[in-house]
C-alpha cells in the first residue's frame, strides 16, 4: 500500500494532486494509478482550454479500466505533459513526478485536501 | 456481505504483493505488478495464474456419460479417456446456465469417471442443475470437490518446457510434452501427485494443473522457480481477461447468460442435436427443443468482433450504432488490446450489420467512437 504521500501536494476526493502555487501541476495520485493498472491512453485538455473545479476534463485508460480526470481548480491551462500522452506507462511509474499531466493559471482553487486528510479518506 | 473466500494460494498472493479484488464470492489476485506486462509474458514467454476459484464437479458410474449426454448439450459418452471437451449446460429455454470444460478419466471398476469444470461464479446452480437432472438414478454419482482442489494454469510459449521440466518420471514427462490440446493425463509434478490438461483461456499453448488444495502452495512455488529462468510470471485476473479477449473466448456474465443461447455467441457448434440413444433414436437433452428451434431458425442477434479505430475503448454495456445513430447493439466486452495496440470488443449486434467489414460506432461516454466489424478472434498465435 501507499504511504508516501508527498506532503507539499494538495489532493482532491477524486484522487488528483495539484501543486502549490500559479501555474499549479495537477496529476493522479499513486493510489488511483494503483487502482487503475497499467495506463495505456490519456485523454487531456487542449493548451488555452479553460477548466473549472469539480468537472471532468480528461480521461485515463487502462486494459481494465477507464476513469475521469476532474480539475482540482479553475483556470486556464497552459501546458499538457506530452510526454505522458506519447508513453502513458510513467504515469504508474511516477505518479507525483514524471507522471504529471497538465499545468493551469489558477483562478479559484476547488475544495482541497492536505496529505494527510487525503491519507485518511483513500484509507493509504 | 459474507466474506470472500480465500484460495489456497491465498497467502503465495500476499507474499508476492498482488493487488487482490472480489471475484464471483473470492478474494483473487488481480496483478501482481504491471497487468500489461504479465499479459505480454504470457504472449511471449509464460505466465503463472491461480485458478482454484473454479468448481471442480465429479461425475462418476457406469450411467455417467449417458447422464451428461442428457444434462449437458455436448456428446460426453462419445469422449475417449483421456479427453476434454468445451461444452454447455443450458435452461429448457435454451438459455446457458454456464459453459464448462468436462474431462474424461480412465474408467475404474465403478464406471466411466468424469471432471466437470465450472466457472466459480455458476458451481452452485450447475451442481444443483446436475442433481436434480440426475435424480432417480442409481448408476452415477455427482460430487463437489471444489473446496479441496487447486486449478494453477501455466500459458505462453515456454509451458511446456516449464511444465515438462518438473515432471520426475521421464516417461511421463514424455507423456506431457505429447499431450494433445483439449487432453488430460494423471503425472507427478514437482513431487505432487496433479492431473495435468492441456487446455486454456489464453489464446496459447499452456495447461492447467489440478491437484489437492494442500499441494497448492507447494506446486506454485515449484512452477514459479523453474518458470522464471523462462521469463515465466505470475498473472493476474486483469491479464486473464485481456488475454481471452484477445483470443476471442467468451465470458459468462459478458458474452453468455441465461438470456443467450449458444447459437448467439457463435457457439451452435456445441449442441450436438445428432445425438441419439441406444435405439437410434434422438437423444432427448435439457433445452432440446428449444436449440433445435434456434439452430433452424435467423438469429435476431450474433456476436461480432469489433476493431476500434480511435484510441479510446469501447467497454462492457456500451450502445453499438450506426452512423445515423440508431442503436444496432450491446457492447459485452471490450480493453485496449496490450498485443495489437488498439481497443478491441466483442458485441452482439443485429444480423443486419454483423457483415465483416462494416463500419459502426460505440457510445463511449457519450462520443461515438468509429469501429469496425473484424472476425474474431483478434489475435492467433503463431504456431
Amino acid at each position: 500500500m501507499t504511504t508516501d504521500l508527498p506532503g507539499d501536494l494538495k489532493y482532491t476526493l477524486e484522487h488528483e494532486w495539484l501543486s502549490d502555487g500559479s501555474p499549479a501541476t495537477v496529476g493522479i495520485t499513486s493510489v488511483a494509478a494503483e487502482a487503475l493498472g497499467d495506463v495505456v491512453y490519456l485523454e487531456l485538455p487542449a493548451v488555452g482550454e479553460t477548466v473549472t473545479a469539480g468537472t471532468v476534463i480528461g480521461e485515463i485508460e487502462s486494459t481494465k479500466s477507464v476513469s475521469e480526470l476532474f480539475s482540482p481548480v479553475t483556470g486556464t491551462v497552459v501546458e499538457v505533459n506530452t510526454a505522458a500522452v506519447d508513453d502513458p506507462s510513467v504515469v504508474n511509474a511516477d505518479p507525483f513526478g514524471a507522471g504529471w499531466l497538465l499545468k493551469v493559471d489558477v483562478t479559484e482553487a476547488g475544495p482541497l485536501l492536505t496529505a494527510e486528510e487525503y491519507a485518511a479518506h483513500a484509507a493509504v | 456481505m459474507t466474506e470472500p473466500r480465500l484460495s489456497p494460494l491465498h497467502d503465495e498472493h500476499v507474499a508476492l504483493g498482488a493487488s487482490l479484488t472480489d471475484f464471483a464470492g473470492w478474494q483473487m489476485p488481480l496483478r501482481y505488478g504491471s497487468d500489461v506486462a504479465e499479459h505480454t509474458a504470457v504472449r511471449t514467454a509464460a505466465g503463472l495464474f491461480d485458478l482454484s476459484h473454479m468448481g471442480e464437479l465429479w461425475v462418476h458410474g457406469t450411467g455417467a456419460g449417458d447422464a451428461l449426454d442428457r444434462a449437458l448439450v455436448g456428446n460426453l459418452s462419445a469422449l475417449a479417456p483421456g479427453r476434454a471437451r468445451y461444452t454447455m449446460i443450458c435452461q429448457e429455454d435454451g438459455g446457458v446456465l454456464d459453459d464448462l470444460v468436462v474431462y474424461r478419466l480412465a474408467d475404474d471398476e465403478h464406471g466411466a469417471v468424469y471432471l466437470v469444470v465450472a466457472n466459480a461464479s455458476n458451481v452452485a446452480v450447475v451442481r444443483g442443475a446436475l442433481a436434480e437432472r440426475f435424480a432417480g438414478r442409481a448408476d452415477v454419482t455427482l460430487t463437489d470437490r471444489s473446496d479441496e482442489t487447486a486449478l494453477v494454469a501455466v500459458q505462453g510459449p515456454r509451458a511446456e518446457e516449464v511444465v515438462a521440466g518438473l515432471v520426475d518420471d521421464a516417461a511421463d514427462a514424455d507423456a506431457v510434452r505429447a499431450l494433445r490440446y483439449y487432453a488430460a493425463v494423471p503425472a507427478r509434478v514437482a513431487g505432487l501427485d496433479a492431473l495435468v490438461a492441456r487446455t486454456g483461456y489464453t489464446g496459447e499453448d499452456g495447461f492447467e494443473l489440478f491437484v489437492p488444495a494442500g499441494d497448492a502452495p507447494a506446486l506454485w512455488r515449484a512452477l514459479l522457480a523453474a518458470g522464471a529462468p523462462h521469463g515465466l510470471v505470475p498473472a493476474g485476473l486483469s491479464a486473464r481477461d485481456s488475454l481471452r479477449l484477445e483470443a476471442g473466448m467468451p465470458l459468462y456474465g459478458n458474452e453468455l447468460d441465461t438470456t443467450t443461447a449458444p447459437h448467439d455467441a457463435g457457439l451452435g457448434r456445441v449442441v450436438k442435436l445428432d445425438k441419439v440413444d441406444a435405439d437410434g433414436a434422438p437423444l432427448p437433452f435439457v433445452g432440446r427443443a428449444a436449440l433445435d428451434a434456434r439452430a433452424h431458425s435467423a438469429p435476431a442477434r450474433t456476436l461480432v468482433g469489433l476493431q476500434g479505430l480511435s484510441r479510446r475503448a469501447a467497454r462492457h454495456g456500451y450502445p453499438v450504432v450506426t452512423s445515423g445513430g440508431a442503436v444496432v447493439g450491446t457492447v459485452t466486452s471490450g480493453a485496449p488490446s496490450p498485443t495489437l495496440g488498439f481497443p478491441v470488443a466483442m458485441a452482439y449486434v443485429t444480423p443486419e450489420v454483423s457483415a465483416e467489414g462494416t463500419e459502426l460506432a460505440v457510445d463511449v461516454r457519450g462520443r461515438h467512437e468509429p469501429v469496425r466489424v473484424v472476425p474474431l478472434p483478434f489475435y492467433r498465435r503463431p504456431r
